[in-house]
């Protein structure tokens, strides 16, 4: 039986005539932390929209916990979440409300204790009574952070999480992200346009390009594969030929 | 359906309620605004209480009986709306939530809304024109019941068209259900329509029920009939759109159109 949490398998998605990801495959471990990196259009919100169960793929199969998502759906997602720059929660409710929602729907138990401990590591107590709609963008993506983490997930999917964030911050985050993982396990999949974190974060990288995995392995190997000097400039080739 | 989920979606509605003037006002203003305006109609009508009888009976009972399938359709359509506009869709799908226990969660808020509506027509009602919803009696229940389920199908269709067609469908949200007031026979009785749409209007759950209730105001004789061909539509009506809307949202996931909803 394999270790990996998580396995993608030949994973493809067309829409009409459009291969927006094509025969993607890989596995995370427990504990790993992989990130997804490739321009825009090419495939890693469509591969995580796959992952949770947002997007219907055309082929390949993705597992997690030895589970197929397809078939098993409620049992994957209970301990599966995720954040992105480009959602938000709803504006009306308070920053405490929105967490207390989410912490019911994922039927957890002592919910104000585990929403204090999230506004506590988080640092979000001067705001936890402030309506979602008046907070700055830096606080939003904190908060759906605080949403993902929340949950006690074994797999967490993170788009850009600390784009609009200063740098203070966002180095708060990455330690709170790598102590979670540290304590629990916790696998990763995560995508961000700042390479130097790629290469802080990341235990492995897959290098996305028109939906095709072009580049796989630690962000030295893919530094030396391309004999660039460093991540960013891998980047940049790859972008530019596509 | 596991009840924790659909319990975090209704206390998720409930808190927009909370602090929301407007919202506040779908429920008691808008209704009571339709009752003033109805009611001063009936009120003229009355004066010619000799030339149509059980008048005011009938328009102010309608009205309130239409307000519950119009407030039961919001209910639902409503609540799906409120989830794109705070684009919060792409969090409930990629939770454990299923599509079930979300439709499951917009019909409570729509019992909800129902029954703050009634109370508040129905006193409204009583206090302005002296007019007596339950008179009608126990047969309110089930007329109201059924109406709820009417409004139900009505409001999974429309955000079944929401879901497929995005942004451009919403304004269905408000309109769909006047494509159903004419040929659900509201204020008039089924014989008025013409032939065709006679035929179009039996198969409306809601005919029915606004047949059975003018009946029974006037001969008091149970509305069975009605009620049992009220009862039996809603229920196929209903099933084949909560069908129809898992089809749609296994569709709208096909072509990746669930998390752009709304854009």
């Amino acid at each position: 039986m394999s270790s990996a949490v998580v396995e993608v398998r030949n994973l493809a998605k067309r829409f009409g005539g459009f291969t927006a990801v094509d025969g993607v495959s890989f596995d995370i471990g427990r504990g790993e932390i992989l990130g997804l990196l490739g321009p825009n259009g090419a495939g890693k919100t469509t591969t995580f929209q796959m992952m949770l169960g947002l997007v219907t793929p055309t082929s390949g199969t993705i597992r997690m916990f030895g589970l197929d998502l397809q078939q098993h759906r409620e049992a994957i997602l209970q301990q599966v979440n995720f954040s992105s720059t480009y959602i938000s929660l709803p504006y009306s409710l308070t920053v405490e409300e929105n967490l207390s929602v989410v912490a019911r729907l994922y039927g957890m138990s002592d919910i104000a204790g585990r929403i204090d401990d999230m506004v506590k590591k988080l640092e979000m107590g001067e705001w936890r009574h402030k309506l979602t709609r008046k907070l700055s963008s830096g606080q939003m993506t904190r908060l759906t952070l605080a949403k993902a983490l929340l949950t006690n997930p074994k797999v967490l999917l993170l788009d850009e999480p600390t784009a609009s964030l200063d740098p203070d911050i966002a180095h708060k985050i990455r330690a709170i992200l790598l102590e979670e993982r540290q304590a629990t396990g916790l696998s990763i999949l995560y995508t961000s346009h700042n390479m130097r974190e790629m290469e802080e974060m990341s235990d492995r990288i897959i290098f996305l390009q028109r939906g095709k995995i072009v580049a796989e392995g630690t962000a030295k190997e893919i530094v030396a594969r391309f004999g660039q000097a460093d991540l960013e400039e891998v980047f940049l080739k790859l972008a530019r030929e596509q | 359906m596991a009840y924790h989920r659909i319990a975090a979606l209704v206390i998720r509605h409930l808190y927009l309620y909370r602090r929301s003037l407007p919202r506040l006002m779908e429920i008691i203003y808008w209704p009571f605004l339709d009752l003033v305006v109805w009611g001063f109609i009936t009120v003229y009508l009355a004066t010619f209480q000799g030339e149509m009888p059980a008048v005011v009976t009938f328009l102010l009972g309608a009205l309130i009986l239409w307000d519950v399938l119009f407030r039961s359709q919001q209910g639902i359509t409503i609540s799906f709306l409120e989830e794109i506009w705070a684009r919060n869709l792409m969090n409930l799908f990629a939770s454990p939530l299923t599509p079930s226990e979300f439709l499951a969660a917009t019909m409570v808020m729509s019992l909800f809304k129902v029954i703050a509506v009634s109370i508040v027509m129905s006193v409204c009602a009583w206090l302005f024109y002296g007019y007596n919803v339950f008179i009608i009696g126990l047969w309110l229940i089930p007329f109201i019941m059924n109406l709820v389920l009417t409004g139900w199908i009505i409001g999974v269709f429309t955000t079944s068209l929401i879901m497929r067609f995005g942004q451009e469908a919403e304004v269905l949200a408000w309109s769909m259900v006047f494509l159903f007031q004419p040929i659900s026979c509201v204020f008039y009785p089924m014989e008025v329509l013409p032939s065709w749409l006679r035929a179009v209007a039996w198969i409306n759950p809601a005919a029915h029920v606004f047949e059975g209730m003018r009946g029974l105001l006037a001969t008091h004789a149970p509305p069975l009939t009605s009620l049992s061909l009220a009862s039996g539509l809603n229920l196929v009506c209903l099933g084949a759109v909560i069908f129809w809307f898992h089809r749609t949202f296994n569709v709208c996931k096909d072509r990746g159109s669930l998390v752009r909803v709304g854009e």
